[in-house]
């Protein structure tokens, strides 16, 4: 384990796909060594964002500074050598659907060091047993539920034991149960690694009741809010508030049914067809 | 103006694209790690998995060939040279083109549906996460594989071909046996095999490097995203590999002859 915690700093932060820019003058601080939770709206920005974390979408201009380092300024050699210290829960686990759960785990290992096979299944079972899916380690992804599939992923990004790990939104179409113990996991992974920097990417307000040290909230690619839970949940601001208390907009009420009547009567003959 | 030159400026960025693509699978040859044990079940992939097919159209290829050979020279008295004609088809023509568009269609429509899907389910981002190259980790054995694959079922068709002209002018019609033979051995030069061996290699690179890269574009693509954009990938690799096939044949024919 990389016992060096890192802290990420995002200084005036555009960028987007090609014309169109999601994310405007973004700044923000996620402390090192603490589950930092990104919260906001679909479409706001909050894939976008963290797409721009790993490297895989390049910003249009600002800054990205991981423990001070910044991989704007790096070359594609040496961030791909940062990026080495990344552990990354992409929304569906991302699992490669040829491989078994055990292959999938050890991937990293695998790739990267020199290992003989006994040792890399050992230490693939090992992450496996702290997700609770050691005994299907012999699975393919295919063969599993969404949950389980999230929780491979997850074992995945931690095999190596980096000092940053991103999930994007790790709870997510999961039943209240398997979210809890989802969020449960990430709590486990935070007493068993104190140093590392999670970046939780979610919708799920529950997730960030029970997960979240620090909290980052988007609204239409800027920050609306960065502080602590506490903090987030003593705020006044209108749209915090509307966020937090899931009220929705007035504006957005529907005021009449959307067919109109001659896609009513079409439907109508179908129907008793 | 502008508008006049935007396709062709599009054809040649893509084609640079695709050869910027290429070299990059070549290159990955020396940076990727395990490699053997990945060409070996690409081997495996493309080339046991494809035996069938090649035998299957090989041998009813030299059945038809033998067929109309024999009625065609019959009508001149030159049937003794259809040993000569059939095995000079098969190993200068048919038995490389033949196999390509027999492994597109078998392995290499399944290469670019794979290397699709893994795109749009995020799968090549998590490897390239992982500090995997993408095209070292998909492309590079596909590409090796394939280089060793297709001559050999190449020269695979080729025999089974002359077995099935063999087979439709000797056993099925009257055609003396050591006549076929002869004409076979006294017409056929060893530069008729390195050609074949030589357009074998030529078509494994164009068909593992249209193949991969639809696959490992598809999510670009203008006329269909998600799994559309899969399906046409898939048939936008097959019918480019093909006449690919078929253009960089002729080139090579009027070269080698």
């Amino acid at each position: 384990m990389n016992k060096e915690a890192w802290d990420i700093s995002i200084e005036s932060l555009n960028g987007g796909y090609g014309s169109h820019l999601v994310l405007r003058d973004f700044s923000a601080v996620m402390p090192a060594g603490t589950i930092t939770t990104i919260l906001g709206e679909s479409g706001c920005g909050k894939t976008t964002l963290l797409r721009l974390l790993l490297g895989l979408n390049r910003p249009q201009s600002g800054r990205i500074l991981f423990g001070g380092r910044d991989v704007c300024a790096m070359s594609d050699r040496q961030f791909h050598k940062l990026r080495r210290r990344f552990g990354v829960l992409f929304q569906d686990g991302a699992l490669l659907s040829s491989l078994t759960l055990a292959e999938n785990v050890a991937l990293p290992l695998v790739e990267h060091t020199r290992l003989p096979r006994k040792v890399l299944r050992d230490a693939a079972l090992r992450t496996l047993e702290l997700v609770g899916l050691d005994k299907f380690a012999d699975f393919y992804p295919g063969e599993l539920s969404g949950g389980m599939r999230k929780r491979a992923g997850l074992a995945r990004a931690i095999v190596t034991e980096p000092p940053v790990l991103f999930c994007d939104e790790p709870t997510s179409g999961l039943d209240p149960i398997t979210a809890a113990q989802m969020d449960q996991l990430l709590l486990d992974m935070k007493a068993c690694y104190p140093h590392m920097t999670t970046v939780v990417v979610t919708h799920d307000l529950g997730s960030v009741e029970h997960i979240a040290e620090h909290v980052l909230v988007l609204k239409e690619g800027r920050s609306a809010f960065s502080g602590s839970k506490e903090e987030l949940y003593a705020a006044d601001d209108p749209y915090l508030r509307r966020f937090l208390d899931r009220k929705y907009e007035e504006s957005r009420r529907m005021a009449a049914p959307p067919l109109d009547s001659s896609v009513r009567e079409a439907l109508s003959e179908w129907l008793d067809d | 103006m502008k508008e006049i030159c935007a396709p062709a400026i599009a054809l040649l960025h893509r084609l640079g694209d695709m050869a910027c693509f290429l070299a990059d699978g070549f290159r990955q040859t020396f940076r990727t790690r395990r490699l053997a044990g990945k060409v070996l079940r690409q081997v495996y992939v493309i080339g046991a998995n494809s035996m069938f097919v090649i035998l299957l159209i090989g041998l009813f290829t030299g059945l038809v060939l033998g067929l109309q050979a024999f009625y065609a020279m019959s009508m001149f008295g030159a049937q003794g040279m259809l040993g000569s004609l059939l095995a000079l088809t098969l190993i200068r023509e048919m038995a490389p083109v033949l196999t390509a568009v027999m492994i597109t269609a078998r392995a290499g429509s399944a290469m670019t549906a794979e290397i699709g899907v893994m795109r749009i389910s995020d799968q090549i981002d998590a490897l390239e996460v992982m500090d995997i190259h993408p095209i070292g980790y998909l492309v590079t054995p596909r590409l090796l594989a394939s280089l060793i694959t297709f001559p050999l079922l190449t020269s695979i068709f080729t025999v089974i071909g002359i077995f099935g002209g063999y087979l439709s002018s000797c056993v099925l019609l009257t055609l003396n046996e050591g006549r076929y033979f002869s004409g076979i051995e006294s017409s056929v030069t060893m530069d008729d095999i390195q050609g074949c061996f030589l357009k074998a290699a030529v078509f494994a690179v164009i068909v593992i490097l249209v193949c991969c890269y639809q696959g490992y574009n598809a999510h670009l693509r203008k006329d269909g995203k998600g799994a559309e954009a899969v399906g046409n990938a898939t048939t936008s690799a097959v019918v480019m590999s093909c006449v690919l096939i078929l253009v960089a044949d002729y080139v090579l024919t009027s070269f080698l002859l």
